[in-house]
């Protein structure tokens, strides 16, 4: 039962970053359709939110694999 | 020590040698032509598994047992872990010095060439009362093992077992002269929180994350002293070469990191945030490549735990009063929020490097898991060896996977490179800010 409680508490993690990313994605597009010479910079930040959300979303999946 | 060889004769109901040229238990001469694909279909001749029973922890009578299918959890864990050989693609294995301290014995160095390590990183042989199981030194708990200087260790087996929390936990048996013993694993100080415990013994071996470390250091000593030379030798022209490749790496780092967050104080900052962005991009880079070692360093949560606290150090040292002052004392707000906000910044203050180890190891290790996991599906399909067509099948999904999934990593090994050193900056930044920078 613990092993699946992990993997259900995995689930749920990835569920938020998935969130969070799709939402980061969206109002870049978003930015770059409005002002398209700073595609560059929009996407560069993009890139550092994205990896920190990630990071949250990774901690979470390693917690569940490994806390027995 | 000799009449322990002849024992094994009726106890092999399943091993290696259907060759059976010669009946001394492990034939190490036949590993090389040894698959699994081979003992599979043999197995099915001889009926079903024996499935060990481990009434005691110390002697109980058992069978060497061999991996039946594809356990692809298993080799996941086995591959993102640190390993006391260094294997190159399960065929070339350079075994590294160990250097234990054992509470009972003191300190002892011996060469893990002594374990003989095959199949699975796993020892034939052991030494003292040490055995080599995945690649990690375990050593026999039981008191009553009679160790010797080098004994024959038939296989090894998983049994259940709760631990003194009562949580179940899996036990590792060794199996020497056909009766499995306990072992243990080395000590990890995590409070039990990723399996780990005080043991009785320490392993101070430099294992491959070590010996990792140690080259990509090198590596990286040599490539800048060469580019520092050049640019003392071609002074004024334009950088060609490594120069070319690596003069635009460390501008960025100084011009966007160093720069916006430390501004008029980035000299004195520039080389620990250069040294953190190229040392773990260098991890980073050197674990992806297979047949390296199949390392996972900068996965390693003790390596990127030994970062944190240095950038926690570095920054602490370096704060200044007001710094200390915003953390401790919070001047300009109520005294009911104060109480709140105080040991929330002080929280804070351990949680920030704590996010800093866990997000580097957690990109990196699941970026490997993913990986192992793609090329795992070969096997799953392929029924670990023994269903060719479906091998195929599963190398047909696996490869643009895997390469997709390498790419990812690639990018992933910039960014967290990047996203470590630009947080470490801000946290010294906002150590070493001054008062009139802000308000």
């Amino acid at each position: 039962m613990t092993g699946t409680l992990a993997a259900v508490g995995a689930g749920l993690a990835v569920i938020g970053a998935g969130i969070g990313l799709g939402m980061i994605g969206g109002k870049a597009m978003e930015a770059i359709a409005r002002q398209p010479e700073a595609s560059g910079d929009i996407r560069g930040a993009m890139l550092i939110m994205a990896a920190f959300i990630e990071g949250a979303a990774l901690i979470a999946i390693l917690l569940s694999i490994f806390i027995q | 020590m000799s009449a322990q060889q002849h024992d094994h004769n009726h106890d092999h109901d399943h091993d290696h040698d259907h060759e059976s040229s010669s009946h001394d238990g492990h034939n190490h001469d036949d590993h090389s032509g040894h698959n699994h694909g081979a003992h599979e279909d043999q197995n099915g001749s001889h009926g079903a598994h024996h499935k060990n029973v481990f009434s005691t922890d110390c002697g109980s009578a058992a069978q060497p047992v061999y991996h039946e299918g594809y356990d692809p959890a298993g080799t996941a864990i086995h591959h993102i872990s640190d390993a006391n050989v260094l294997t190159i693609m399960d065929w070339i294995r350079i075994p590294l010095p160990a250097i234990i301290y054992n509470t009972d014995r003191g300190i002892e160095f011996f060469s893990t060439a002594k374990f003989e390590p095959g199949h699975h990183d796993d020892g034939h042989y052991g030494y003292k009362d040490y055995v080599l199981y995945q690649g990690n030194i375990h050593r026999i708990k039981c008191k009553a093992f009679k160790g010797a200087d080098k004994f024959e260790v038939q296989g090894f087996d998983i049994g259940h077992g709760t631990n003194a929390a009562g949580k179940e936990i899996e036990k590792r048996y060794a199996i020497v002269d056909s009766k499995g013993y306990l072992i243990e694993q080395k000590t990890i100080w995590d409070g039990g929180l990723l399996g780990g415990g005080v043991t009785s013994f320490y392993d101070l071996s430099p294992t491959k994350n070590v010996v990792t470390m140690g080259i990509v250091a090198l590596l990286l000593f040599l490539m800048f002293r060469a580019v520092a030379k050049a640019y003392s030798r071609r002074d004024g022209q334009a950088p060609s070469g490594l120069q070319a490749l690596l003069e635009p790496l460390v501008v960025f780092i100084r011009e966007e990191v160093a720069i916006p967050f430390l501004k008029h104080k980035h000299k004195r900052f520039l080389p620990l945030l250069l040294t953190i962005f190229f040392f773990i991009l260098g991890l980073n880079l050197w674990g992806q490549v297979p047949f390296l070692g199949s390392v996972n360093v900068s996965g390693s949560l003790t390596v990127t735990m030994v970062m944190a606290l240095i950038v926690f150090i570095i920054t602490n040292i370096n704060g200044n009063k007001h710094y200390w002052s915003h953390l401790l004392v919070a001047p300009g707000t109520p005294w009911y929020v104060k109480l709140i906000l105080v040991p929330v910044e002080i929280l804070g203050l351990f949680i920030k490097p704590l996010t800093l180890m866990l997000r580097l190891a957690g990109n990196i290790s699941a970026g490997h898991i993913a990986i192992l996991s793609f090329v795992g599906l070969i096997f799953i399909f392929g029924k670990a060896g023994t269903n060719f067509s479906g091998s195929l099948i599963g190398t047909g999904l696996a490869i643009p996977l895997t390469l997709f999934m390498m790419a990812i990593e690639l990018i992933v090994a910039f960014i967290q490179a990047y996203v470590f050193t630009i947080l470490t900056a801000s946290y010294i930044g906002a150590a070493v800010e001054d008062h009139d920078d802000h308000h």
